[in-house]
Formats: C-alpha cells, sequence, structure tokens
C-alpha cells in the first residue's frame, strides 16, 4: 500500500502564542526552538498578514499526518511513503523534514512566491487548486491511501481533504484520532473525533484520512536521519507540469486585526468577584 | 434521516437568491447550531432584509444512508439538490457534520467553500477568522480578474454559481423555533456509492447545556492537575447551570474528554461568562472563547497571558477559591 501524505510550510505554531511555550504542549512545541520570552506575534499591515519575519515550519497537523503514514510503515501496512507539498521555493524545507522523519521520497509543486503568499490582496493558493493539484499528483503516483492534516494552523481552513476526496470520488475519514489497516490492506477503520465524542467508521482504500491531534505523537528528526534526508529523492514539479489551470474564484478582500478586548481589573476576593459579575448581570 | 430546508428571500435588486440550509439533527431533535446557520442564511440572501427571513421549503430526504452524516452520502446529495432547485447559497454549521461534507460537496460543484464564516457583508463577501483568530479576512467571490477593490460592477458577479459556506454558531443568534410556515417536499433521488461504512459511536453523556449553546462555561486547564479534581468544575457548573469545557492541555493529559476541548481547534464558544481556571491562556485557547461577553479567570500565575483578555482576573489557588466560589455563588 503507498501512502502519500500532503503538507504544508506555515507560519510556526511558536509564532501564534501570546508570550512563552512554558506551558505549551510538547506534541507541538516539538521540532521547533522558540524564543521563550518574546514570540513574534502574526501582524496585519496593509491589509495584509505579515509573515516575513515569523518562523515557519511544518504544520503541526500535517506532522501527525507523516508520523502516522510512517508508523504504517513500521506496522508493514504500507509499503511507502511520499510526501509532497505545494507552495513557494520554500516548502522545500519542510519535505526535508519529512524525509528526515522517514518518508522515502518528496515532491515539490512550486508555484512562486506570489501565489504562494498567504492571503495576499490578488488571488491566492485556494484550497481549490491545491485540492486539484493534489488530485493530479494522485493521478501521478496512485497511492492507495492520502493522509493529510484536518486543517493548517494560518488559514483554518480544514477543507482541502474532504476536497480531494470529492474531487477523487474516495471515501474520506476526517479528523482521525485512530487508525488501524485490515490485514488485507483494503479496508481501514478509523476512529474519528465528533462532536459529543468519538465515532467508528471502515473506508475501503484507496481512501483520504485527515489526522486530528490525538492520532498520535510525532517523532523528532534526529542528526543522522536529518544528513540522511538530503541524500533522498526530492523531486520539483510546477503546476503547469501536472496540467492543472488555477483559475481563482476567491478573492481576499482585506485583513484586519480583530477587535481587542481591553485588560480588565483584578480582583482580591472571591466576594469581590460575586459583586463585579452581579454587576455586570451575568449571574443572579 | 436528515433535513434541508431552503430559505427564500426576495432582493430589492429585483433579483432572486435562495439559500438551502443544512439542517443537522440526531435523535429527532434538531441541533442548535441549525438554528444559527438559519440566521446567517438569512443574512446571506439580503443585505436588505432586516429581520430574518423564516424557512420557506423544506426538503425531506430519508434514507438509511444518511443516518450517520456520511460525507460521502450528503455531498451527492446536496449537489444534486443545488442542481435541482437553482440555489445561490448553502449554508450548514462549522460543526464536525458541517466541516465534514460541506468541502467535498464544494469538490463536485467545482466551487471555493468558504469556513467558518462569523459575517455575512452581502451575498459574496464574507468575514471569517485566520491564524487562530489573529486576524479576520474579508473574502469575496469574483471572476478572474477582481475589479479594483470598492468598485464593483454588474458584470463581475461570482463566477462560483452557487457559495458554499459553514457558519460559526457563535456568531449568530439562533432563529426561531416557531413562527414559520414551510411546506414540505421530496428531495431528489442519488446514487451513494457505498465506500464507507459506519460502525458505531461512543457518546459522552451529559445531562448539563451543551457547550455551544451554554449562558456559561466553566473551563479547566492544565492547573487542575488531573482528572478528578474537575469535579470541583463540575459542582460550580452545576450550580450555576453552567457547561464544563476544557483546555488542550487538560485533555491531551486525560483529564477530560476531547468533546470538551475548546480552542483554534475544538469547540468556538461565546457564552455570557467564561471562566478560566487554571489555563493559562495560549492563544489557540483563546481563540475559541475570547468573544464571551464576560471572561474571569483564575490562576497563581499573575503573568497569564489570559489576565490579558479577562474583565475579572484572580490571582491564587484554584483548590481554595472554585469552592469558595461554588458555595458563595447563588443559583
Amino acid at each position: 500500500m503507498k501512502v502519500l501524505v500532503p503538507i504544508k510550510r506555515v507560519v510556526d505554531y511558536g509564532a501564534l502564542f501570546v508570550h512563552s511555550l512554558s506551558n505549551a504542549d510538547p506534541v507541538l512545541a516539538h521540532n521547533t526552538t522558540h524564543n521563550t520570552t518574546t514570540a513574534v506575534k502574526i501582524r496585519v499591515v496593509n491589509g495584509k498578514v505579515d509573515t516575513g519575519s515569523v518562523k515557519h515550519s511544518m504544520n503541526p497537523f500535517c506532522e501527525i499526518a507523516v508520523e502516522q503514514a510512517i508508523r504504517l510503515k513500521e506496522a508493514k501496512a504500507a509499503t511507502s511513503v511520499s510526501a509532497v507539498s505545494i507552495g513557494s521555493s520554500k516548502a522545500h524545507e519542510v519535505l526535508r523534514t519529512a524525509l528526515a522523519m522517514g518518508a522515502d521520497s518528496a515532491l515539490h509543486v512550486d508555484v512562486g512566491e506570489a501565489e504562494a503568499l498567504p492571503l495576499h490582496r490578488t488571488l491566492t493558493l485556494s484550497r481549490q487548486k491545491v485540492a486539484k493539484c493534489l488530485k493530479a499528483v494522485v493521478d501521478k503516483e496512485k497511492p492507495d491511501l492520502v493522509i493529510l492534516g484536518k486543517q493548517a494552523i494560518d488559514d483554518d481552513a480544514n477543507q482541502t481533504g474532504q476536497m480531494l476526496a470529492g474531487l477523487l470520488g474516495w471515501p474520506q475519514a476526517t479528523f482521525a484520532s485512530k487508525v488501524e489497516v485490515s490485514a488485507d490492506k483494503k479496508k481501514i477503520t478509523v476512529v474519528r473525533e465528533i462532536d459529543g465524542g468519538l465515532e467508528t467508521v471502515v473506508v475501503n482504500t484507496p481512501a483520504i484520512i485527515t489526522t486530528d491531534l490525538r492520532l498520535n505523537e510525532p517523532r523528532y528528526a534526529t542528526l543522522p536521519n536529518i544528513m540522511k534526508a538530503k541524500k533522498k529523492p526530492l523531486e520539483k514539479l510546477t503546476p503547469k507540469d501536472l496540467g492543472v489551470n488555477f483559475v481563482g474564484k476567491l478573492e481576499t478582500i482585506s485583513v484586519a486585526e480583530p477587535p481587542k478586548r481591553s485588560g480588565g481589573v483584578k480582583v482580591e476576593t472571591v466576594d469581590e468577584l460575586i459583586a463585579k459579575l452581579k454587576e455586570k448581570g451575568v449571574i443572579a | 434521516m436528515f433535513r434541508f430546508s431552503r430559505i427564500h428571500s426576495a432582493l430589492s435588486s429585483k433579483r432572486f437568491a435562495s439559500t438551502l440550509v443544512v439542517v443537522e439533527h440526531k435523535n429527532g431533535k434538531i441541533a442548535s447550531s441549525t438554528l444559527n446557520a438559519i440566521t446567517a442564511a438569512g443574512r446571506a440572501v439580503a443585505k436588505e432584509v432586516a429581520s430574518v427571513a423564516g424557512v420557506a421549503k423544506v426538503v425531506a430526504v430519508s434514507d438509511a444512508a444518511f443516518d450517520h452524516g456520511a460525507a460521502e452520502a450528503f455531498a451527492p446529495l446536496v449537489a444534486a439538490t443545488v442542481a435541482a432547485g437553482q440555489f445561490s447559497h448553502v449554508v450548514a454549521a462549522a460543526s464536525a457534520f458541517g466541516k465534514n461534507f460541506v468541502p467535498r460537496t464544494a469538490a463536485l460543484l467545482d466551487v471555493s467553500p468558504i469556513s467558518d464564516v462569523i459575517e455575512v457583508k452581502s451575498e459574496d463577501t464574507f468575514v471569517r477568522p485566520i491564524y487562530a483568530g489573529a486576524c479576520l479576512a474579508l473574502f469575496y467571490h469574483c471572476q478572474y480578474p477582481p475589479p479594483p477593490h470598492g468598485k464593483r460592477d454588474r458584470h463581475c458577479k461570482s463566477s462560483d454559481k452557487v457559495k458554499l459556506l459553514t457558519v460559526r454558531s457563535s456568531a449568530f443568534a439562533p432563529a426561531a423555533t416557531t413562527g414559520g410556515s414551510a411546506t414540505t417536499e421530496a428531495g431528489p433521488k442519488v446514487e451513494i456509492k457505498n465506500s464507507s461504512e459506519w460502525i458505531s459511536e461512543e457518546i459522552v453523556k451529559s445531562d448539563r447545556p451543551e457547550l455551544g449553546s451554554a449562558k456559561i462555561v466553566i473551563s479547566g486547564g492544565r492547573g487542575l492537575k488531573n482528572g478528578d479534581n474537575f469535579k470541583m468544575l463540575y459542582d460550580l457548573a452545576d450550580k450555576v447551570g453552567g457547561a464544563v469545557g476544557a483546555s488542550r492541555a487538560a485533555v491531551d493529559a486525560g483529564f477530560v474528554n476531547n468533546d470538551l476541548q475548546i480552542g483554534q481547534t475544538g469547540k468556538i464558544v461565546a457564552p455570557q461568562l467564561y471562566v478560566a481556571v487554571g489555563i493559562s491562556g495560549a492563544i489557540q485557547h483563546l481563540a475559541g472563547m475570547k468573544d464571551s461577553k464576560v471572561i474571569v479567570s483564575i490562576n497563581k500565575d499573575p503573568e497569564a497571558p489570559i489576565f490579558q483578555v479577562s474583565d475579572f482576573g484572580l490571582v491564587g489557588d484554584l483548590f481554595k477559591i472554585i469552592p469558595e466560589l461554588t458555595e458563595k455563588i447563588k443559583k
């Protein structure tokens, strides 16, 4: 069974933090080194998101997807794992990370800088285009299983896996927190995180799975593996090579910072807190 | 069995937009989030319509294939319904169900879906949060190349014949459950490829109000230290008729179930009162609760970032404060 893992290079999770990572989750803090006193905040400049000075890394949900694919290979359920990333020339960085984690080969669909600028005022690389690109990659690579993250932490769309499944006509098991492949590799049992609890579904291969946070804990890329990854194949293509026509239908008019909440007051006692809440009318 | 509702609303510009709201329900009860979606749809069809348009028509489809909300069944059905009904918009709540089937439907219709809409500016302009709510993006459907901003000419209508949206429930008031008088008709027959099979579910039973619609939410983080200590929060929640939520750290540490997680990748809530107990306030958590009317934080670290967004902060030991609060607060 061949597994394809689409991954995305995004603003580092740590850059989204208000101040420090001291309480952060080790899973997502992994593979990164953060300045624990002053994390860079995302800024909005002239109606665009300014990510220029911010550290980038692999989207956390994509790391989980790569980890899951490698675990399937280690369990002999998968024969090979290839990673693909669609984005600017810098996307090869996250592909090298995936190779260092254990992927066998990588494919970089280079869309140029302008296309890849997140939420630029002109047309951007929408999920629709990414899904079409991925469909072309799937047609080329012919995997039996595609594992994606459930969402990218920059655009928060939560669409690509579902759209790809729709384009391919494959079954989808989204928000996976457990994945088990049957002995004959024809069926995959997936536990999904849904509102109110968990749900178990079985999908026939070829299939699409998107990962939730609790599926696994991604491994670190060790130094020897990072060195080895440099020798693994990394193919470069353009959307044109794949015959994908990019016609945009969504334009970002502007990006603004949300209204700020003003900091409130510190109270000294429980009695004072209750009095304040009564004043506000939120408790009787 | 799932149902669709269709909302009609005359536009002053003599066009006629119609919206299909996909209704989520379980055990014969409509999910409350769908009522918020109906409100959003009322705004989508006409900014001139001041009050929310009611449901004009219900398209009912009943088949075992739709029992568990499988996207493989819903996407072709909604796509066929859109094709038959000439809808301009399809709206569903940004719940696990909506997020699962809407993008697949969009792929079948070859349009770009828009996730987690928090504001409808006009029938082709929507606002949604990005970067864990650190920024708000304004989207707009248009043929390429787009006109200069502010100069929309009428020939530049959306090339997407239909806009597919999921809407954030906490951003819209629920539609009234009475007063409508919709007609019901049968939906289209679609052939469903049986490539996935539903096996079972484990739904967490709770007598407390649903997180998404609770007026008061008491939320616990890593500071609770273990799952047993969450009982303190349940006691407080029960006293005030609230729901209990959790930070991702608390869920990952196994203190509580994943369905309680509030944040960027969990549930988004906007109650009247949000009490954050032992939660430091990473932006990923704030993304899920910063639109609450009043935020209270209880944390022993005076430097915790949660205090920056809190209306009232109390620095101290939650193990002393919570029992005292539970004792002193009125039902």
